[in-house]
């Protein structure tokens, strides 16, 4: 069976929309994936019939929004095979989620200790840790990148020994669309430290195949928005055991037990994580994206988005004065490039024009651009609605480009 | 190059009817700034925009405010020469007294100039200005 991308892309009703005149080409997948009408609908639907406070009503409307926004939890520890229930923690975002780990590992950290990260890491998963390293005088490690994008396995492993106290990685970059081979990662740092590890699953979650049990590590962290959810949602998974024992976060509503004008004792997992009213639509909204994307057949979805990724791939290297950015072997979603002909803003202001929508800049990743000597990037990334042919109308429109820069 | 002024600027825009001819237009401007020497491109001067990067730098001469600006984005250095057409060799009163929201309306560029896009030029508009107030 192969991906009926027609039946898919017409339940985006965004992607029927016109840019001057163009049929939207919307490779900006990376920045944000499109929302289909099952996601808008169940959201609206929340708005419409069963708004109301969650957790606290005596009333019918807040027994259907609590029953719908736990359902969504558990909506989404089946769907990253989370052992319980609790162990999916709602935050804003995948930096949400990282702060969350940060902030509580910055109390344990001591001087003495370090941290580990790596050279491609978005800003969300870099600033977080090199802040708690500053506030604990732990020290912070950068494991290097090779020049095609993947991460240096033998440096990597030559920085883990027992000083290390935290590891957080990406699944997958979001600049040069590197996949970390974080199934042979974790249990190498299991063997030789005795690290937290959390994985960055910002650009990973979209792609499938997540099972946080399987993998062992002890955080994962994922926006709803870049896995066809809302803005504004995400998850952080953590294992019960640690999770229990988590420095809580923000403190306030939903998240106590007791509480006297001196002291407060604080909730059982998940709400001891959770302080204020929740963004209860937002929940909804991603259990609605999940249950979308569990009916399709993710051998299908993983097949089309790497004939996309290759089908990218070939018309970038047969193109003459276009240097990929990120050649690793393993590699999804995602093409940076540079142009001899134009700075990566230019391109992208040209394409646009031209109805493709892609992005431009450092990426939220200005060391990694630094460590690559480019000034920025062009990038379009891809997501399952996406077509061979608009990656085809991506290259003429180009030549376009590159012609009128000439 | 000999300083292009506003109406000259609006008069050939008129006279493309696609886009294509519009920003080749814009483009070739571009080409035509006299770009900043490298020494000059110091952070004290630099705007940064997340996509694109602006430098400006000021000098008075009688009572007259003259700017070198550069960008390493073609565009943005197209876009700079209609900002540069506005401000530049000019007084500050004559300099708060353009109506530059005015100006960018009849370019029909607004999208392009819009804060939203990040690529320094309302930037560098809002540092004009408040430089220009600041000498009246």
């Amino acid at each position: 069976m192969s991906l009926n991308v027609d039946a898919i892309r017409a339940q985006f009703p965004i992607l029927a929309r016109k840019i001057d005149g163009n049929p939207l080409v919307y490779l900006d997948n990376a920045a944000t994936t499109q929302k289909p009408q099952a996601v808008i609908d169940a959201i609206s639907h929340y708005y419409t019939h069963s708004n109301s406070n969650v957790h606290r009503g005596a009333h019918t409307l807040a027994d259907e929004a609590t029953r719908l926004f736990e359902g969504a939890r558990d909506t989404v520890a089946e769907f990253i095979g989370a052992a319980s229930r609790q162990e999916v923690i709602w935050t804003s975002g995948t930096t949400e989620a990282i702060n969350i780990v940060a902030h509580g590992m910055a109390k344990r950290l001591r001087s003495g200790d370090t941290v580990l990260v790596t050279e491609m890491e978005h800003h969300a998963n870099l600033v977080t840790w090199q802040q708690a390293c500053l506030n604990s005088g732990a020290q912070l490690i950068v494991s290097p990148i090779k020049d095609n994008g993947e991460l240096d396995i033998d440096a990597f492993t030559a920085n883990l020994s027992d000083s290390v106290k935290m590891v957080s990685m990406p699944h997958v970059s979001n600049a040069l669309g590197t996949i970390n081979p974080i199934t042979t990662l974790i249990p190498l740092i299991r063997a030789k430290t005795s690290a937290l590890i959390m994985i960055d699953g910002a650009q990973g979650i979209a792609h499938g195949g997540v099972n946080v049990q399987e993998l062992d590590c002890d955080f994962y962290a994922f926006s709803a928005h870049k896995i066809f959810g809302p803005t504004g949602m995400g998850v952080l998974w953590g294992k019960k055991a640690v999770l229990e024992a988590w420095p809580v976060w923000l403190t306030g509503g939903e998240m106590i037990s007791t509480v006297t004008y001196q002291q407060s004792t604080w909730g059982e997992l998940p709400n001891r994580l959770e302080a204020g009213t929740p963004h209860i639509a937002g929940a909804i909204g991603l259990a609605a994206a999940i249950k979308w994307l569990s009916e399709l057949d993710m051998q299908d979805v993983h097949q089309h988005e790497q004939l996309l990724m290759n089908t990218a791939t070939e018309y970038a290297q047969a193109f003459d004065g276009l240097t990929i950015v990120g050649n690793a072997a393993d590699k999804i979603g995602v093409l940076s490039f540079v142009m001899d002909a134009g700075h990566p803003a230019d391109i992208g202001f040209l394409l646009d024009k031209q109805g493709i929508a892609i992005r431009t800049g450092d990426h939220c990743a200005q060391p990694l651009m630094n460590r690559l000597a480019v000034p920025g990037t062009a990038r379009a990334s891809f997501s399952i609605y996406n077509t061979a042919q608009e990656i085809e109308t991506l290259f003429n429109a180009l030549k376009k480009v590159q012609m009128m820069l000439a | 190059m000999s300083q292009i002024s506003t109406q000259e600027i609006l008069d050939d825009l008129e006279f493309f009817d696609n886009w294509e001819e519009r920003y080749k237009y814009i483009i070739d401007l571009g080409k035509e700034l006299t770009p900043m020497p490298e020494s000059k491109r110091t952070p004290e001067r630099l705007v940064k925009g997340c996509q694109s990067d602006v430098w400006l730098d000021v000098d008075k001469q009688d009572d007259k405010l003259i700017f070198h600006v550069d960008s390493d984005a073609i565009i943005v250095r197209g876009l700079l020469v209609l900002v540069m057409a506005a401000y530049n060799e000019k007084s500050a009163q004559q300099i708060v007294d353009f109506d530059i929201e005015g100006y960018f309306s009849q370019l029909d560029l607004e999208r392009h100039i819009s804060p939203t896009r990040g690529n320094g030029l309302r930037a560098i508009v809002a540092k004009i200005q408040a430089l220009a107030k600041a000498g009246l």
